[in-house]
């Protein structure tokens, strides 16, 4: 016997039919069906298999808080959807949905030996058992366990569905449309306040979809509210978050109800920020704690309610009430009323009230007062039951093939208390409620408290004969949590019921305690001996039900996931295939490998281009500030370790910057234009950090200096040519500058023209070369690229990447901040000593380079290594030892930072942070590496053209 | 997401516009090779972390860029007041 569709009755389409299929099997269903809903009326009762043993599991609700009922939901490659709650699916034709957590089949289950094991298996059995030997977590233990103790599969091909995100305000946000919150938006319906109404479920109504009685009224109510112009009704969106300030997290489910999916977007994101916030989210009905209460056939009262009047499901043939709450009663005489025949109404509670009694006479139900369900028989779907007295427990069994379990209401408070509102706990409703709001919320309706079921008895297990330490009575039923679990954990020392809920996954995971969390309380409450109130509540986290992760990332995925940088020659770069990497978010060509290249070739002949004759680069993404006012030199004074004042304009400096700790941050040449001007660089992935420091101290250190910093990053696009033939390439397309050595020394500036375009000139190099880095507004970057290669053609230009450019500088000793410095590296121990203003009475870090950790001897310092076997190429990264006959675990005294290949030396060359470096000129230190101990010998870092004589040229 | 107040744009906007920038009223010494060994390592790494009112600056980054200060409190999350750099202690 089973379930099956009433001849009337319910809001289901009865003219129009869906066909879908569970497990393989084909079904028909109605258009307002539930994946349930349908399947409850072709008599299917086993949805499921519980998480950790493996029992059959049916319905317990008829809402997002079905614990049990988790399927899967596939509709082609990548759109596969687990742990959806069958409650929640609205069934569309061609529906095709499966159980989970099975092998091989939902009917037979071999994983259900755990069920049998299950004395083996208590509370915190993973943390107690799978501890040795250690080696056997990841290969044996940990893939076991997940193949076992599980939930759907997570699907593994790339989604094509894409999702929407979307801001929204408003005067007033109202989450859930039952009837206290359709109260609540009609009142503000006739007022200027805008409204966003929101509701899980796929129509309106909450509560009111299961009372006939209130379906003219929610018919009239939804009229209305389609016809005010400043409500907005979403339906199937679930607020699943609430954070500060009144914002609201909710999620649109647009096509998954559908047969065809369009184009648009599966899900939509909505970010709602609410003045005021009303919470109308009802309650959800308690399962009681018994022995079987778990069979598939045991469920809610309510649930089989809303199965009868919403869907015209009769949840049985013949159907029994186990009763601590008076709600319980009104609905089975519904069913009663609807022709289902009822076979008992068993209350553990002595008395109830008398027209209760009445009621259920006048219907010819039987009712058992003061007694309990002691046992449920029936594997795959409830049997019989066995009840007895409370108090001189003689026992009886009756037959029935679904059992109604009403054990009172918990106000839905998860949001209110993602909103840190707090809870009183209520004794007569055996449930805490919100009390002070921390926002500007409140809640009305069922989630406040207030509801007309009747009355009740809050109870934490049900009266047994039964050695209750024997018996599997299941208060969190997605985490197959049972009282005995919970009472062992309490005996197991556990006392803080956060310890407890973790230690037995009572409340836990996407659940987060719907039905099981005050029962759950009661029994750690008695167990602990302490009332409720002591014991306190865990804490409710967002997402109130699973959402997807599409949802939340929206389109910040592949490319739109990060912003891509590109220069203005970007696209020259790719058209010569270039090979790019990414430096912060900018884009940069690598190297430019010619023909069949690989990177070292084309490192090592961009390399001796540049040596040679002349290469070119693209210097864009320097970061550049523009450092204007009458105090931009002594502005800059204070920031950079070096002098500034006295720097003539024209010329250029290398400026070092510390934080306030003494490390280094960022380096950079920059120029002076003219008195009151400054034209910085930073790194390239340092400018955004330097520009926000620089503010710091300008606005709130040194607010009387006149000075205006502007970020001009973008504003310039850089091309950099290095090499002997620089000049003699450069020298025909300059105008109003005089090139020479004498006119135009290194490390200076000069304005004119070139091809006509404005142009900042600077005589720099980071190469060691004779060197120009020409600036021009960035929309001029690829034509004025060009036209340089066409010109340097015969002098054998060559572009050059940022490898070749890491190579060169490394030649020459130039550190890279952030590579070769890690935030813990003054400028003594990078060998910086130099760029030190030591005449200077303060600048940003000055200070802290005299603490006596900062000058105490055997710190790490920058020193070139130069390996035994110039072949070898070490590793950056690479630890250093002294000794290499030591016993491990090794002292290591530092560390590889950079290390390349040198076309020029011919050799390797690299740099290392070492303890005491510069005191270690000439020794033999070692670097272990797998399978061999590579000897190398600490030198100086100018490993070429030590005397700068090639700037010169 | 919160909602900040900025003091220069006398606007509250969203937590995603502003950076946090550490303890407020930390004034850098004037002339720091006056201050001893201790007192300087003080001044760069001791922070009062209370719990309670928290005096913190803030900038808005991604708009007018201002620093300002805040108080904020640690236990609740909110904002009590925030006003402009220079102005005295609330």
């Amino acid at each position: 016997m089973s379930g099956f569709r009433l001849d009337q009755g319910g809001r289901i389409d009865r003219g129009q039919p869906v066909g879908f299929s569970f497990d393989g099997v084909t079904y028909q269903g109605y258009a307002g069906d539930t994946l349930a809903s349908a399947l409850l009326a072709n008599g299917v009762m086993l949805f499921g298999r519980s998480f950790k043993y493996h029992r059959p599991r049916g319905l317990l609700g008829a809402g997002s808080e079905e614990p049990n009922a988790l399927v899967s939901v596939s509709r082609g490659p990548g759109r596969h959807t687990p742990n959806l709650r069958a409650t929640a699916v609205e069934i569309y034709d061609g529906l095709v949905a499966t159980s989970q957590n099975r092998w091989p089949s939902l009917k037979v289950d071999l994983g259900a030996i755990n069920d049998r094991l299950g004395m083996f298996l208590p509370a915190g059995f993973y943390n107690k058992t799978f501890m040795w030997p250690r080696s056997f977590w990841d290969k044996l233990y940990e893939p076991a366990i997940r193949r076992m103790a599980g939930l759907g599969e997570a699907p593994n091909q790339d989604d094509p569905d894409h999702y929407g995100a979307t801001y929204a305000h408003c005067d007033l946000l109202i989450v859930g449309a039952g009837p206290a919150g359709i109260d609540a938006a009609l009142e503000a319906s006739g007022t200027a306040k805008r409204v966003i109404l929101i509701d899980e479920q796929d129509e309106p109504g909450g509560g009111a979809l299961d009372d006939p009685a209130l379906w003219s009224w929610l018919k009239e109510s939804l009229k209305d509210l389609a016809a005010a112009p400043n409500v907005t009704v979403l339906r199937r969106t679930t607020a699943f978050g609430y954070y500060h300030d009144n914002f609201i997290g909710a999620v649109e489910r647009l096509t998954d109800h559908r047969v065809e999916i369009d184009s648009g977007p599966r899900e939509k994101l909505w970010r709602i920020r609410a003045g005021e916030v009303i919470l109308a989210q009802g309650a959800i009905e308690r399962p009681l704690v018994f022995a079987g209460n778990d069979v598939p056939g045991v469920m809610l009262a309510s649930a089989a309610r809303t199965f009868l009047h919403r869907h015209g499901v009769a949840v049985g043939r013949s159907i029994a009430l186990m009763a601590a709450h008076d709600s319980g009663w009104h609905d089975v005489f519904a069913h009663a009323r609807a022709g289902v025949s009822v076979a008992a109404i068993i209350d553990v509670r002595a008395s109830v009230d008398a027209g209760l009694i009445a009621e259920a006479e006048a219907l010819g139900i039987k009712v058992y007062l003061n007694h309990s369900v002691i046992g449920v028989t029936g594997r795959l779907r409830v049997k019989s039951i066995q009840i007895c007295d409370n108090n001189v427990y003689l026992s009886g069994r009756i037959s029935c093939d679904a059992l109604l379990m009403a054990g009172g209401w918990t106000p839905s408070v998860h949001l209110w208390s993602h909103s840190k509102g707090s809870l009183a706990w209520c004794e007569d409703l055996g449930a805490y409620v919100p009390d002070q709001p921390n926002e500007q919320v409140r809640c009305v309706g069922g989630c406040s408290g207030k509801w007309s079921f009747g009355n009740g008895l809050p109870i934490d297990v049900l009266p047994t004969p039964l050695d209750q330490s024997r018996i599997k009575a299941f208060v969190d039923f997605q985490n197959d949590v049972t009282a005995k679990d919970i009472k062992l954990a309490v005996r197991e020392g556990f006392k803080s019921i956060e310890h407890i809920k973790r230690y037995t996954t009572n409340g836990m995971a996407t659940d987060q305690g719907k039905t099981s969390n005050l029962n759950g309380l009661q029994i750690a409450a008695n167990a602990l001996g302490k009332a409720v109130p002591q014991v306190g509540l865990t804490t409710f986290r967002p997402p109130y039900t699973p959402q997807t992760f599409g949802a939340l990332a929206g389109h910040a995925q592949g490319a739109l996931f990060q912003p891509v940088r590109k220069t203005s020659i970007d696209s020259w770069s790719e058209e010569q295939g270039a090979v790019f990497e990414l430096v912060a978010q900018w884009r940069r060509a690598r190297f430019f490998p010619n023909g069949g290249e690989d990177m070292h070739a084309a490192v090592n002949r961009e390399c001796r281009a540049v040596r040679s004759a002349v290469g070119i680069f693209d210097a864009s993404t320097l970061g550049k500030i523009e450092v204007v006012g009458p105090d931009a030199a002594e502005f800059l004074n204070r920031m950079y370790t070096n002098p500034w004042k006295a720097l003539e304009p024209g010329r250029c400096r290398y400026g070092l910057l510390l934080k306030e700790d003494g490390f280094i941050t960022d380096d950079g040449v920059s120029a002076r234009l003219a008195p009151d001007r400054f034209h910085l660089t930073t790194t390239t992935g340092g400018a955004a950090r330097v520009l926000n420091m620089m503010e710091d101290y300008l606005q709130t250190e040194w607010p009387d200096l006149d000075v205006w910093l502007t970020s001009t990053t973008e504003q310039w696009a850089v091309i950099a040519l290095q090499g002997p033939n620089a000049r003699k390439v450069l020298a025909p397309l300059v105008e109003g500058v005089d090139l020479s050595p004498q006119a135009f020394p290194h490390m200076a500036i000069r304005e004119g023209s070139i091809c006509g375009i404005p142009m900042r000139l600077f005589r720099v190099s980071f190469t060691g070369e004779l060197g120009f880095e020409i600036n021009v507004p960035s929309a001029y970057g690829r034509a004025l690229w060009e036209r340089i290669m066409a010109e340097g053609a015969g002098h054998g230009i060559t572009p050059y990447g940022t490898e070749a450019m890491h190579v060169l500088r490394a030649e020459k000793g130039f550190i890279i901040v952030g590579q070769d410095t890690d935030g813990t590296v003054t400028p003594y121990d990078a060998g910086l000593g130099w760029a030190m203003g030591k005449k200077k009475f303060d600048f940003v870090g000055k200070r802290s380079l005299s603490r006596p950790d900062m000058a105490a001897p055997g710190r790490k310092q920058l020193v070139g290594l130069l390996t035994d076997d110039p072949g070898v190429v070490l590793e950056e990264g690479a630890q250093i030892v002294a000794d290499p006959a030591q016993a491990v675990p090794m002292t290591m005294i530092g560390h590889v930072t950079s290390a390349y290949w040198s076309e020029a030396l011919g050799r390797s060359i690299a740099l290392a942070l070492v303890a005491g470096g510069q005191q270690r000129m000439g020794e033999v230190l070692y670097v272990p590496m797998p399978g061999q101990v590579i000897k190398v010998r600490v030198s100086g870092s100018g490993f070429y053209d030590p005397e700068g004589a090639r700037l010169n040229g | 997401m919160m909602l900040i107040h900025c003091p220069y744009c006398d606007e509250k906007r969203a937590e995603i516009e502003f950076a946090y920038a550490g303890e407020a009223h930390i004034a850098r010494p004037p002339d720091p090779s006056a201050v001893s060994d201790e007192d300087w390592a003080h001044y760069l790494f001791i922070r009062a972390n209370p719990r309670g009112r928290h005096h913190e600056r803030w900038r808005h980054s991604h708009g007018c860029g201002r620093f300002f200060n805040a108080v904020r409190d640690t236990v609740t999350d909110k904002f009590e007041v925030t006003y402009k750099a220079g102005d005295p202690r609330r």
